[in-house]
């Protein structure tokens, strides 16, 4: 890594933590500056990008990490029940269980690489989602979820007032509303940080090469096991901390979140945005959030204002046409739309990118001189 | 012994199921190289064959209620029943069987649909996108699924000639505790029928020869100048119908929803994958000892030694497979085996 990469990096961060610190500003002209949407946007942004991290850098395809997320929300609101509200216990717990979790299912099935490591990962989660509905109920409250009350201990909280619930705070500060999403945004930040430390250190690299040819990796004497452990874990870590996030924000923790849908969701930001690119995760994981958002609430007397500019039969075929995709039926825009991609965007919206900018350099470089063909520049090497 | 014998019997008709959706993925796998996320959607669809054609035999007229004199009274009266009366009452009654024949053509064409349009494509890729692809079209299928006929199950009768229980125990000299409804053992007969066809078709037709030399060695046959491509997508249209059937079949032991697919599916890859890859024979047994492991598992007295065992023993019994065989019960060696 060249001194010049590196000052480069350093103004990607900076201009990574001035959008995401301005994120109500630039995105309230689309009507998703409210703190409920913009926390999501930047936890589901930690989970896409650690996810990313096994993903993208290892191509080991996990279709169980939701269990994650889900053992790091049950730790956070055990930590709220029984130490205190304060959310940096929560956090240390909700990372630290989900990264125990994920060191033993990870070196299980990281015995097993594609189709049989993605089953694997599968039953693993699919085993947690059961239990957690089924035996475990003492500790996850089953079908109800876990929740917090009145009565619970908190033994390191002063004795409660009042009869309300408690809400999370960071020693004292209160974590709803816009508080609560700076605070996620700027873990969003570290999170970040740490995941293009490792795109750019020798670990990522070893990564790398494990996802290109595995087989080389290990004839050269190389044992790639321990690597791809660490990125499992890592990955579980920053699932766990999405987890507690999910928790910080909103005190419960159910098994639903442990299904492998969720999982399924998780490869859908990745796959969406872009495997194995810095960025790819978190816009994908934004533009999933966002558009759930935004098309779900939309019915047809929305879409009839909408389109009410039409003559009235032609507003009436649009609508007619658009209704099953919006409401109750945005998965199917959501499935559709990663069919799309799948099939003609591989590398997701960052390869649409890099292809509309190279379109543009050969565009102007031909018109100016009849310079070679434009290498395209890619945001990371993945 | 009752108790051996009931969960045996418990563990058929979910182990015809599983058998029978395995299958299916085993096809695909065995045939085009395709892992398809997909083959869930695919029992659902069939499934909801059952219940399309039960809405439209059931499709009625208000008609005078001559029974309430006190008041102009209206019902709902199927055409088919003022049309042919007794008769047509039968025919709704045997909506589920009849569907079969419904189920059939539409699935074969759903099936050559899918392959031609989407999988095809896909050979060359890897397994990861396929998955995705085919996931993605998973849940394309079952949202549309979810428009039309909504998110809640249809539940579907089984003509009421079959609706009782056997009493299976006096059958094999057991007592008479030992009850069983009917249905589920026409549902496991029918999936050995099933089975048994598919393994003639590939067995002891030549059509079934050439496509499993393709599958041994797809470059040789098609150096011969067998278009073995199209075989195969035929093939593929043969598991979307074996698929859609035991869809059809299952309607009266579980009420059909449009995310019964998805429950299908993880539970018949993690067969398949015991069964061993590209193993047909392998996938229809790991069915039935799956099925049975699984309601041998629900069983009280296992219940107490081991609390929860019913929900995972299938996951479990996966995981240890995968770690010590990887390439399951019965699957050749080198297929898959890393």
């Amino acid at each position: 890594m060249s001194i010049q990469s590196t000052r480069k990096d350093i103004l990607l961060m900076v201009a990574f933590t001035a959008a995401v610190l301005t994120m109500p500003i630039w995105l309230s002209p689309i009507g998703a500056a409210y703190p409920d949407l913009l926390q999501k946007f930047a936890i589901f942004g930690i989970f896409a990008i650690g996810f990313n991290i096994l993903f993208g850098l290892t191509g080991y395809l996990s279709f169980g990490h939701a269990a994650f997320l889900g053992v790091g929300s049950y730790a956070a609101v055990w930590s709220f029940k029984l130490l205190t509200m304060n959310v940096l216990p929560a956090m240390f717990f909700g990372i630290i269980i989900a990264g125990l979790f994920a060191v033993l299912i990870g070196f299980i099935s990281l015995r097993r690489s594609g189709i049989y490591f993605s089953i694997l990962t599968l039953a693993f989660a699919q085993m947690s989602y059961n239990m957690a509905y089924s035996v475990l109920t003492p500790i996850t409250n089953g079908e109800t979820g876990l929740q917090l009350s009145q009565s619970d201990p908190r033994i390191l909280d002063a004795a409660m007032e009042g009869t309300g619930l408690p809400s999370t705070d960071l020693f004292g500060m209160s974590l709803s509303g816009y508080p609560g999403f700076y605070f996620c945004g700027v873990l969003l930040i570290i999170a970040f940080y740490i995941s293009l430390r490792i795109f750019r250190s020798p670990f990522g690299l070893k990564l790398a090469a494990i996802k290109s040819n595995q087989k080389r990796m290990s004839y050269t004497g190389f044992n790639t096991r321990p690597y791809l452990l660490a990125a499992f874990v890592i990955s579980g870590m920053y699932a766990g901390l999405a987890g507690s996030l999910l928790a910080v924000t909103d005190p419960l923790a159910g098994a639903e979140r442990m299904q492998w849908t969720a999982s399924g969701e998780v490869v859908l930001m990745t796959i969406l945005g872009g495997v194995g690119t810095l960025f790819g995760p978190l816009l994908g994981a934004g533009l999933i959030k966002y558009f759930e958002n935004i098309f779900s609430s939309y019915n047809e007397q929305v879409l009839h204002q909408m389109f009410g500019f039409l003559p009235d039969f032609l507003e009436n075929i649009m609508v007619f046409i658009v209704n099953p995709f919006v409401g109750e039926g945005w998965s199917l825009t959501l499935g559709a739309l990663f069919m799309v991609v799948v099939i003609f965007l591989p590398g997701g919206i960052m390869e649409g990118l890099g292809r509309i900018w190279t379109w543009i350099k050969k565009d102007r470089s031909k018109s100016a001189d009849d310079s070679g063909p434009v290498i395209k520049e890619r945001t990371s090497e993945g | 012994m009752d108790d051996i014998v009931i969960q045996i019997l418990n563990g058929l008709d979910k182990g015809g199921a599983y058998a029978l959706i395995a299958l299916g993925l085993t096809l695909a796998f065995g045939t085009l190289g395709i892992v398809n996320f997909a083959h869930g959607a695919l029992f659902m669809l069939g499934a909801f064959c059952a219940v399309s054609l039960q809405k439209i035999l059931t499709i009625s007229q208000k008609v005078r209620d001559p029974s309430i004199t006190f008041f102009e009274a209206y019902k709902e009266t199927p055409y088919l029943e003022i049309w042919w009366g007794d008769a047509g009452l039968k025919i709704i009654e045997y909506s589920v069987p009849l569907s079969i024949l419904l189920a059939i053509p539409v699935m074969m064409l759903i099936g050559i649909a899918m392959e031609r349009g989407l999988i095809r494509f896909f050979y060359k890729r890897s397994h990861a996108e396929q998955i995705l692809v085919t996931f993605g079209l998973a849940i394309v299928i079952q949202e549309i699924i979810r428009h039309f006929f909504g998110a809640n199950p249809i539940p579907q009768a089984a003509p009421d000639f079959v609706s009782g229980s056997a009493n299976v125990g006096a059958l094999l000299g057991l007592g008479d505790t030992l009850v069983y409804p009917w249905w589920r053992m026409i549902y496991f007969v029918f999936a050995m029928v099933i089975i048994g066809g598919v393994f003639a078709f590939l067995q002891f037709t030549t059509y079934g020869m050439v496509v499993r030399a393709g599958m041994a060695d797809r470059d040789t046959v098609g150096l011969l100048g067998i278009n073995i491509q199209r075989r195969f997508t035929i093939v593929f249209a043969l598991a979307a119908v074996v698929a859609g059937l035991a869809g059809v079949m299952y309607t009266p032991v579980l009420p059909p929803d449009y995310h019964m697919g998805m429950d299908f599916l993880v539970l018949s890859f993690v067969v398949v994958v015991v069964g061993g890859m590209g193993s047909l024979p392998g996938a229809v047994a790991a069915g039935f000892l799956l099925g049975i492991l699984q309601s041998f598992s629900s069983m009280n007295e296992i219940k107490d030694i081991l609390p929860g065992i019913d929900q995972i023993i299938i996951y479990l019994v996966a995981v240890v497979i995968l770690l010590v065989r990887p390439r399951g019960l019965m699957g050749r060696k080198g297929v898959m085996e890393t």
